[in-house]
């Protein structure tokens, strides 16, 4: 390649030595797309501290992204009085920790054994598991509901099990038919793929079960995998409305998207529902801030290789 | 004789194992995915509907004729689909890698812009559909917007009720929802590129356009392939967004497949026709990844 | 080797999840059978769609503790869902077999419920039926499945001020606005050019509100949502001559710039002033009356040709097939008939009470009271919307097709569609029986 010296006087300072003099300009960009992303949500809580006929009025300007006229908690107040948030948050919380939990344990064997276990029928499992993620929940809500009301349940009262029909109204039925997620196992399968083979023969020669290759070998060095997977599981659960608005009766057993349902009446209270939407996206926001540097470098090493 | 015995006894173990860790997971999928599954290719070939004391009656294929011939809604749903999916595949791609390229750099405070650019991305569709309805209407802030930036030389129209510019304002806004994913995914990709090849292309004296074309690229080429299956997969089964949005209109300019099925299967109660047409997206999603996963083979 | 912390979060929320679940399964339980064994008293489940809404919670909340206390043998117990997602929720337990004894339903689902064997017909002492309005009663086939406490009204929103600038006459129930009056007073008002539109349509809540508003139009201009001869096609009614002259109005309101296309949510363009008359129901007045006072008037709908006319029922309460004790549902379905309750619900919720002795208990439907014109509408011009099982689909097609027309959709092409969808599904469920 002939090289002109001008090129490597343009790419050489930015990436070398005298940096700090121009560092600032690379922050606009950055900037200009950050407004991009965070204007909508901003507008959001700013929304939540105004009385609703100052949100209609304000959406026609740029006041809507400002903290300006009559700021209160007032809508907050409201929220609380109108609907049961804690008790949906817990419900949520409860919901979305099962599903997470038992996900990582099912889908991580399942990678497992697809990924690093030579046995008949692989081939085919895997081609149908990956088929399945073809399938969007909201095609298959109806039979599905039909069917959850016909599944039995063993239930203990009084330490007696007698057996039960039916799952709707219960927590199970928001957590149970989730846990299996083919994109997770996916995951799992791409990450176990790129641990040496080896391991798993010295271990077999040391006499260690297939079992426990997974457990002690596997599953310990695949923590970024495991992180990944329940960031991306964590999120859909999480955010669910329209299976629990089909299957949950009771109000004790609801989620919180259910509880944006409750703003919409003759007049909606645009002020509550923001307060009340922020309300369910900021934890989702701290988690995520919190965690998010070992969440992009767990993507980043959990190396997604198509 | 060890040759003749190594083989066989790993290999039963091996087996089982197998069958037993793929187990729990199986199950799940026959209980709660392929069981709905099939009961929608048995319902797809009937008349049932949601409330009805009359028998189901097999139909043939009358549901997918009447889909084709009868029913102008379900050809918008395909188009808008189609167009959705062929759009927003190297839109929110070819997005997702700008970002990806511009954080991927080492400046202070980068973790916060990166946080900052994920933001939609955790949160609930169903608010986000909302929030930008607001934004889209008529005297809504993206109007008030342009009207500033060209000190009202030009206004902006009713974004969502009008019937060319409708689903392009929701393709913008899913784009905007979904790139933060997968500027994550692009930058997965572009940090298991070895430095090395960056500071070989450099005492070649490459320029950054010709770094980018000969070591990022062809670097990125897995993670290409999966930005790309996941991208066409979530594009496909859009709901939520002209749910909230615009409920398919103005004219069924945004009416989707998904929410076309929904809409047939809840408000207007006819299940067996529902099931059709969710078979239908069935065999079109997978016909378009079986295309995909040959020609990304095939190289 | 390193423990995975992973592992022992895992086991953490096993542990968690045996205590939590078993007490989410016991909950959901104790009420499932319905017979539950408290000293012999039954346990009678009622669904209604009031969450998030204090007001209306209070009133049926109050009805139920009164019952309770009333009687030894049954118990009511409220579950509230939010309005916006009730019919999803309650058609999902149909499906699943799951239905609560009591329910409340919209009036026009009402006949789809009863031909589906969902709902089984109430008793109700004929003492009270006589004093009711009979547009709150869900008849299917001459039989009784459902009652409601108050019935709803629209009428147009004007204000007298208004009215006097630009020198439009105030009608009457007895000499409402005439059709081609009407297309002259919006035309009036247009090119007064103080309003950023004449009329408030409410257009932007794609729902029920469609058929329940605009279909009454369709109905005053001659045409209809269906034959209510036969049931068994919309042919003539829904695209005949007079559903096209109702097509080409409707569409017109918008191409002539009369009403806008969209409107904010909540409607606030009448209050702002920003709009000189609305299309609205009763349950806004009193909003309206705290804004505008003494010049607020509650009109009657114009007469395209066949008198005003407006849509009648609202949410009414049943009992489902499957109850187990339909003698205590229907006990406290007569129970709860008073008028009393009938005029705290419209205290609450501003609707039209359903008896005249609640009405003279309330402060705006009393005799002179400021929403009485509301009530002579409801009595004069209410038209049920068809109690056919078919109306499920009626109701979403038609929806679609005047807001395909709105939006600027051909006409005839739109209502021949509608016809043609309507019709197949007649067919494909032998005629509902009709």
């Amino acid at each position: 390649m002939t090289t002109s010296p001008t090129s490597r006087q343009i790419s050489d300072p930015t990436h070398r030595p005298s940096r700090r003099s121009r560092v600032w300009p690379r922050y606009i960009p950055l900037v200009g797309v950050a407004i991009v992303f965070i204007f909508p949500l901003l507008f959001m809580f700013m929304s939540s501290l105004k009385p609703d006929a100052q949100i209609l009025a304000d959406v026609r300007s740029f006041r809507a992204f400002l903290p300006v006229g009559e700021l209160s908690t007032d809508n907050y107040s409201a929220v609380f009085d109108r609907v049961p948030a804690w008790r949906f948050m817990a419900n949520t919380i409860f919901v979305v920790a099962m599903v997470v939990g038992f996900g990582l344990i099912v889908n991580s064997m399942a990678g497992f054994a697809l990924s690093r276990l030579q046995w008949r029928g692989r081939g085919i499992a895997l081609s149908i598991i990956l088929a399945t993620l073809i399938v969007p929940f909201e095609t298959i809500a109806v039979p599905m509901v039909w069917w959850v009301a016909k599944l039995p349940w063993i239930e203990f009262q009084d330490f007696i099990p007698t057996l039960t029909t039916g799952w709707l109204n219960t927590y199970r039925v928001q957590i149970i038919p989730f846990i299996a997620n083919a994109f997770s196992i996916f995951l799992f399968a791409q990450y176990f793929k790129s641990i040496p083979k080896e391991l798993d023969e010295a271990a077999r020669v040391d006499g260690a079960s297939w079992f426990t290759i997974y457990r002690k070998i596997i599953v310990p060095l695949s923590g970024p995998a495991f992180a990944t997977v329940a960031i991306l599981t964590f999120l859909p659960v999480w955010n669910s409305f329209l299976w629990p608005i089909m299957v949950v009766q009771q109000e004790a057993l609801r989620p919180v998207q259910v509880g944006v349902q409750y703003f919409f009446q003759l007049e909606t209270a645009w002020g509550e529902v923001m307060a009340y939407t922020s309300f369910i996206t900021i934890p989702v926001l701290l988690f995520f801030l919190v965690f998010q540097r070992a969440f992009v470098s767990s993507i980043a090493s959990a190396g997604v290789k198509g | 004789m060890l040759t003749a015995i190594r083989p066989h006894r790993p290999a039963s173990t091996e087996e089982r194992t197998g069958w037993v860790m793929v187990a729990p997971a199986a199950i799940l999928f026959a209980l709660f995915l392929i069981t709905p599954v099939i009961l929608t290719l048995i319902l797809s070939v009937t008349n049932v509907r949601l409330i009805s004391p009359n028998p189901p009656s097999f139909q043939g294929v009358d549901n997918f004729v009447r889909a084709f011939t009868a029913d102008p809604t379900f050809l918008a749903s395909l188009r808008n689909t189609l167009i959705f999916a062929v759009v927003i595949v190297p839109l929110q791609g070819g997005l997702g890698l700008g970002l990806a390229l511009l954080i991927n750099q080492k400046i202070r405070g980068i973790n916060a812009f990166r946080t900052i650019y994920f933001v939609p991305v955790v949160t609930s569709m169903v608010v986000l559909s909302m929030l930008w309805k607001f934004i889209y209407q008529a005297d809504g802030l993206l109007n008030s917007l342009i009207s500033t930036v060209t000190f009202g030389a030009l206004s902006g129209t009713d974004w969502l009720n009008n019937t060319s510019t409708a689903l392009p304002a929701i393709i913008a806004m899913s784009a905007w929802a979904g790139v933060g994913f997968h500027m994550v995914i692009w930058l997965s990709g572009l940090q298991t590129i070895p430095e090395s090849l960056y500071e070989a292309a450099d005492l070649d004296g490459c320029s950054p356009w010709q770094k980018f074309a000969f070591v990022t690229w062809p670097g990125l080429r897995p993670t290409f392939v999966f930005v790309l299956v996941t991208i066409t997969i979530a594009a496909f089964s859009l709901f939520i967004q002209p749910l909230v949005m615009t409920n398919g209109g103005p004219l069924n300019a945004t009416v989707t497949i998904v929410l076309h099925a929904v809409n047939t299967g809840f408000s207007k109660q006819q299940t067996g026709y529902a099931a059709a047409i969710s078979l239908i997206f069935f065999l079109l999603v997978l016909v378009v990844s079986l295309i995909q996963r040959r020609l990304t083979k095939e190289d | 080797m390193r423990r995975n912390p992973w592992l022992g979060i895992v086991a953490g929320l096993g542990a968690v999840t045996l205590t939590l679940a078993g007490c989410g399964s016991s909950d959901g339980s104790t009420d499932d059978g319905g017979a539950g064994g408290n000293g012999g008293l039954s346990t009678l489940k009622l669904w209604y769609h009031g969450a998030g809404n204090d007001a209306e919670r209070t009133v049926v909340e109050q009805q139920i503790a009164d019952f309770n206390a009333s009687q030894e043998d049954y118990e009511v117990v409220l579950e509230s869902f939010p309005q916006a997602s009730y019919n999803d929720s309650v058609v999902a337990a149909a499906v699943a077999g799951d239905l609560p004894c009591l329910l409340d339903m919209d009036g026009p689902i009402v006949p789809n419920w009863a031909w589906g064997g969902y709902v089984q017909p109430i008793e109700v002492d004929q003492a009270i039926l006589d004093t009711w309005l009979p547009s709150a009663m869900g008849y299917y086939q001459d039989d009784l499945y459902a009652i409601g406490y108050w019935d709803a009204a629209i009428g147009m929103y004007a204000r007298q001020s208004v009215l006097d600038t630009y020198d439009i006459r105030i009608p009457t129930s007895d000499d409402p606005w005439s059709g081609e009056e009407f297309e002259a007073i919006l035309q009036t008002i247009t090119e007064g050019g103080e309003f950023d539109y004449a009329l408030d349509l409410g257009v932007n809540d794609v729902s029920e509100w469609y058929p329940y508003a605009f279909s009454p139009q369709l109905q005053s201009f001659g045409g209809d949502l269906i034959d209510r001869d036969t049931y068994l096609t919309a042919k003539g009614a829904l695209n005949g001559p007079e559903a096209l002259e109702w097509g080409n109005w409707w569409q017109g309101l918008f191409e002539k710039g009369y009403a806008s296309t969209t409107e904010q949510d909540g409607n606030p363009e009448f209050l702002e002033g920003r709009v000189a008359l609305q299309l609205n129901g009763n349950w806004g007045g009193v909003q309206a009356l705290e804004e505008f006072g003494d010049d607020m008037l509650f009109l009657p709908m114009p007469d395209f040709g066949e008198g005003p006319v407006i849509g009648g029922q609202s949410w009414m309460f049943g009992i489902s097939a499957t109850c187990e004790h339909p003698e205590g549902a229907n006990a406290y379905i007569n129970f709860s008939l008073k008028d009393e309750y009938v005029a705290d619900f419209t205290t609450a919720l501003g609707l039209i009470p359903t008896t005249e002795a609640a009405a003279a208990m309330t402060e705006y439907y009393q005799p002179g009271g400021a929403l009485e014109p509301f009530k002579e509408y409801s009595e004069r011009f209410a038209l049920i919307r068809p109690p056919t099982p078919a109306y499920s689909v009626i109701s979403s097609v038609f929806t679609k097709a005047a807001e395909d027309i709105k939006n600027g959709a051909d006409v005839k092409a739109t209502l021949d569609q509608a016809v043609a969808e309507i019709d197949a599904d007649i067919a494909a469920n032998d005629g509902y029986g009709n």
